[in-house]
């Protein structure tokens, strides 16, 4: 299947996902144009970790339809794993092993270089190449959200999505997110980015949408978001 | 072909990071033969015509303990998913673990047999051929072992739920592996040796065939 490049980045149509008997997610459509970046809002429960789970392909919707990078979420889902990357929650990281072998496993399977230079090269982007042979289970919250965060920059991918980037890091973590942001924007990458430091999202945004219990409560400029949270 | 090489690099690097865990189920799959031992008491005779099933009971046992902890890495933060999402192809990383257990499993069978030989007086009269009996055996137990610890690896009671999936399938296995054990061992006057190791190999030409397929629809949501 070929994708379309001039689609947008992410076009969802009547998402629908059920834990149960619980609806998650319930009829959510938007649609994110190459190299923008959309911020998610919203308390929680209200369905953001689940929407970026569907859209990574994590999960499967139970009704509605998504193309992301032009590719369509239930046929092709290699195809949208390829050109995805989710920093989730979790670290997806092995706890026995060390930092820079997690991301030897991950360049691995990428069939990116997978030698030390290139990976320190990465960890230092995260502030993180002085422990990169520390095994991760001596890590902090906050480090391993970084070596998270680096293992997402090491896909390569046209489509990132962030669930919380900021939780568990410091104010110069803060920082080296905006940083991050700014550069993937710039390389034209489409960022979803579910947070709820509504102010610091709006600043790094173009369009903003607020879920409250699975729904779709508000979408527009991220710059009236906080306004609209409120 | 990437995804298979990257899958066993990523199993020997955690491997190595257990090891102790290995030397801990293989004290478990010891102290089982010696209870055997101890239950059938001073009968040479006896514990010597037994002895390729205690070695089998004792490495089925301790089989399960290598299993039933083999995702615990995987699900610590929800690695296996992280690799699932790169994208790393499902069978790759069936057969990275499979083969990573199996090697396990094989270790552990071939370090039981001097203590076998000591325990039990048994003879080996054909080291190599009781090395390829293992090596079958433990294939035919690895290969269902690591697609039902992916079944029940996020069951509270996978230690219990694990034996009891798992065995009824490798009853055809470990009968074989008995029985080819055994004559290598007492002897084998008809000919039956060959015969059971073939059997043994279609049953672990079956798992290894079907289960490589069956996990992709395990793992995934």
């Amino acid at each position: 299947m070929t994708p379309d490049r001039n689609a947008s980045a992410v076009a969802a149509s009547g998402l629908c996902r059920r834990y149960g008997r619980r609806w998650a997610l319930v009829d959510v459509s938007f649609d994110l144009g190459a190299g923008s970046a959309l911020m998610i809002a919203g308390r929680n429960g209200s369905g953001k970790s689940t929407l970026l789970r569907l859209l990574a392909t994590a999960i499967r919707p139970d009704r509605g339809s998504a193309r992301v990078a032009g590719h369509d979420l239930r046929e092709a889902r290699d195809q949208v794993r390829r050109n995805v990357a989710l920093l989730s929650h979790h670290s997806y990281h092995y706890e026995a092993l060390s930092a820079l072998e997690n991301l030897q496993v991950a360049a691995r399977f990428l069939g990116k270089d997978a030698g030390r230079p290139a990976l320190l090269t990465l960890l230092e982007q995260v502030a993180l190449a002085d422990r990169a042979d520390d095994s991760v289970h001596t890590f902090s919250a906050g480090m391993r959200k970084r070596l998270a965060l680096a293992r997402t920059l090491l896909q390569d991918a046209r489509v990132v999505l962030l669930d919380e980037p900021y939780g568990e890091l410091d104010p110069p973590g803060f920082r080296m997110i905006d940083q991050l942001l700014d550069v993937l924007r710039k390389r034209g990458v489409s960022v979803l980015m579910a947070t709820h430091l509504l102010e610091r999202g709006a600043a790094m945004c173009d369009h903003g949408l607020v879920l409250d219990a699975g729904r779709l409560a508000w979408s527009g400029p991220a710059a009236e978001l906080p306004r609209a949270e409120a | 072909m990437r995804d298979l090489l990257a899958a066993l690099h990523k199993e020997a690097l955690l491997q190595w990071r257990s090891r102790a865990q290995l030397l801990a189920v293989f004290v478990f799959g010891a102290t089982s033969l010696l209870l055997f031992s101890f239950a059938v008491g001073p009968h040479a005779e006896l514990l010597r015509e037994n002895a390729a099933g205690f070695l089998w009971l004792g490495l089925l046992l301790a089989s399960t303990l290598t299993l039933a902890e083999t995702y615990q890495a995987e699900m610590e933060q929800r690695a296996l998913e992280g690799l699932l999402l790169l994208p790393a192809s499902p069978p790759a990383l069936y057969y990275g673990k499979a083969l990573s257990n199996w090697f396990q499993l094989t270790l552990l069978g071939s370090g039981l047999v001097p203590l076998m030989v000591v325990l039990y007086d048994a003879n080996v009269p054909r080291p190599l051929a009781l090395f390829a009996v293992i090596a079958l055996g433990c294939a035919g137990l690895s290969a269902p072992g690591t697609l039902y610890a992916a079944m029940t690896h996020q069951a509270r009671s996978r230690q219990t739920l694990l034996p009891l999936l798992l065995f009824p399938l490798v009853v055809p296995v470990l009968i074989a592996s008995v029985k080819a054990t055994s004559l290598l061992m007492t002897g084998d006057p008809m000919g039956q040796l060959r015969p059971w190791m073939l059997l043994l190999a279609c049953f672990d030409a079956l798992h290894w065939s079907l289960c490589g397929l069956l996990f992709g629809r395990v793992v995934e949501d």
